[in-house]
């Protein structure tokens, strides 16, 4: 479980993220959503470690983030950002870069992690792309090996920055699967979404922000019933059914 | 069909395989110990291989043949060698951590450093020869110190380490003009430092610096995983438990090692740091691990190859070697560019 306590967080001191208070259960997917600049991204990064908060704690399973060395955190929390420059590298040596938090001195990789990065590569059904260039790769498919990836490093909890974004709808859809997915194997999803209709139906748990802070915690049908989404973005929102009533999707509108 | 095109077509076939790796190493280490044997032998006096394995067998003082090779020919091809494979690997360190494929040594200050520190002792001790190679290597370590310092002050991203260095450069180039201006007498020694070149060095200045360049190699191959990880991109990095801030700094120090001790002996030896890494990237990809020592191979041979040029060309006139660098350089980084429109290498 990870726990964030009167977080304060931001850039040159100025605070982007404040008095924030949110405890993440495990094995959930959660979704981070809000207007642009309302601090999600902040409080992915600051939840991940990799922003200092101005104030407050982050206890990962009780003991406070602090207390983990670099490597330590990395077999613990993974964190997959929204701009990344593309390297020039195979498909299985990105993935194998999962395991780099395992590796020894000699930076070889052992019988073990060859097999939990074939394993990963072939969860996400990219057996086919395995000697190919990431760089060769669409969009869709390359944030498939980033996920393989995040699966290699084989931690708790997964951070994702947008995932979803710049892809076509089919494979945001299949994003979102993969990311259900690796729910079922145990996993707790932090991730920021842009699509509210994605968020309202792939999460276990949303979380809505507002000018730094958090203006609701919920599960997304108490969320959408609180109207609070509709004053945050100032929308119209309703819900129907698409087919049948598990197939619940979402439709917004300005007010 | 050339080589380089049989090679070439290798490269898009199976370019990642072990095997290929290990067959352009080979091939690469052929051509070095030809070069080797051909610096050896070449000069104003021819030298059978023959003549060389007795000679050195013989140890004999009294020889000729022996002295040239000891006192001259021996030096001089480790200095090339050295040099091409210290720049060569600086070059390629400061491409893959700065991600800027027109990083060399001279981005992070260290042609400046070492010019300043070199024209200082020229001005203010000018008989000590000694005194000025390790001046030049103190200043290019010092400059690269600097330039670290100021960009760490904004958070050391890449931008803000070459930025620095453009900066720290100009302003320790113009320290070093005044300097010039009001010492003139040490223009000509200024002029040959920045030609750069291997004429009249001895093993006593190539070896301190040699074992630096080794030691500092040997390190390089050590981080040469971590650096591919850290191409991934900071966030991606940190987030898998590398310490981006102490590898990228260690990098930049290894990176002015390997320049400042060739600098050190050699003088302003340019463009082997800039194209040898992007000619063996063309060969074996990006990973660090691999074109680490391709870069050293390829860089060794191209300098050798550059030197015996410069001896044997215009014979018994001596062309500094960094003239026919570029001259051949030029050339080949172009052809090199042209034959990347594929896209393969770039965005």
């Amino acid at each position: 479980m990870i726990e964030l306590i009167n977080v304060s967080s931001g850039y040159n001191k100025i605070e982007i993220i404040k008095n924030i208070n949110i405890a993440i259960e495990e094995g959930s997917i959660n979704a981070i959503i809000g207007k642009n600049g309302c601090g999600k991204t902040t409080l992915l990064r600051t939840a991940s470690n990799l922003l200092k908060p101005l104030r407050g704690e982050i206890k990962i399973g009780g003991k406070d983030i602090t207390g983990f060395t670099n490597k330590e955190l990395a077999k613990k929390i993974s964190f997959l950002p929204q701009l990344r420059s593309v390297p020039d590298i195979t498909v299985y040596n990105l993935v194998m870069h999962g395991r780099y938090p395992y590796l020894g001195f000699s930076r070889t990789p052992q019988r073990q992690d060859k097999k939990i990065v074939e394993k990963a590569i072939k969860n996400m059904n990219l057996e086919k792309y395995i000697n190919k260039n990431v760089k060769e790769l669409s969009g869709g498919e390359r944030q498939k090996v980033y996920l393989a990836m995040v699966l290699a490093q084989n931690t708790d909890i997964i951070f994702l920055d947008e995932p979803t974004t710049y892809l076509d709808i089919n494979h945001q859809l299949e994003i979102l699967e993969i990311i259900k997915k690796l729910k079922q194997m145990g996993k707790t999803i932090v991730m920021v979404l842009h699509d509210l209709g994605n968020a309202l139906s792939y999460s276990d748990k949303i979380c809505l922000m507002e000018k730094g802070e958090i203006a609701i915690y919920d599960t997304p049908q108490t969320v959408f019933k609180s109207r609070e989404i509709d004053r945050v973005f100032n929308i119209l929102s309703a819900q129907v059914a698409a087919g049948d009533e598990a197939k619940r999707q979402y439709v917004f509108c300005l007010r | 069909m050339s080589i380089l095109q049989k090679y070439y077509s290798r490269v898009n076939l199976s370019k990642n395989s072990k095997s290929y790796n290990v067959t352009v190493i080979a091939f690469l280490t052929i051509i070095l110990l030809v070069g080797v044997f051909l610096s050896i032998s070449i000069g104003s006096a021819k030298i059978s291989l023959s003549a060389i394995i007795s000679a050195m067998m013989q140890r004999d003082h009294s020889s000729d043949i022996y002295r040239i090779i000891s006192y001259v020919r021996i030096p001089r091809t480790a200095a090339a060698v050295l040099v091409g494979c210290a720049l060569s690997v600086s070059g390629a360190i400061l491409q893959s951590v700065l991600n800027n494929s027109l990083a060399s040594p001279s981005i992070i200050g260290v042609n400046s450093g070492a010019g300043l520190f070199f024209v200082l002792t020229a001005a203010f001790f000018p008989t000590s020869i000694y005194l000025s190679t390790i001046a030049a290597f103190a200043g290019a370590i010092l400059a690269v110190f600097l330039v670290y310092f100021i960009a760490k002050k904004t958070g050391a991203s890449r931008m803000a380490i070459v930025l620095s260095g453009v900066a720290v450069s100009s302003f320790i180039g113009a320290i070093t003009d005044t300097i010039l201006t009001l010492k003139p007498d040490t223009l000509i020694a200024r002029a040959a430092f920045i030609i750069g070149g291997f004429s009249g060095v001895t093993m006593g200045r190539v070896a301190f610096a040699g074992l630096l360049i080794i030691f500092a190699f040997i390190i390089a191959l050590i981080l040469s995983y971590d650096m591919n990880v850290l191409a991934l991109g900071d966030e991606s990095a940190r987030s898998l438990g590398l310490d981006v801030v102490s590898i990228r700094f260690f990098s930049l120090t290894i990176a002015a090692v390997l320049a400042g001790s060739a600098i050190s002996f050699a003088g302003l030896i340019g463009f082997v740091g800039l194209i040898v890494p992007h000619a063996s990237r063309f060969l074996v990809g990006h990973d660090n691990r691999i074109l680490l020592p391709v870069s050293a191979l390829i860089g060794s041979i191209f300098t050798l190859l550059c030197d015996l040029l410069a001896r044997v060309l215009f014979a018994p006139y001596e062309i500094p070697v960094g003239i026919i660098m570029s001259f051949l350089g030029g050339p080949f980084f172009i052809y090199l560019l042209i034959k990347r429109r594929r896209g393969q290498l770039y965005d």
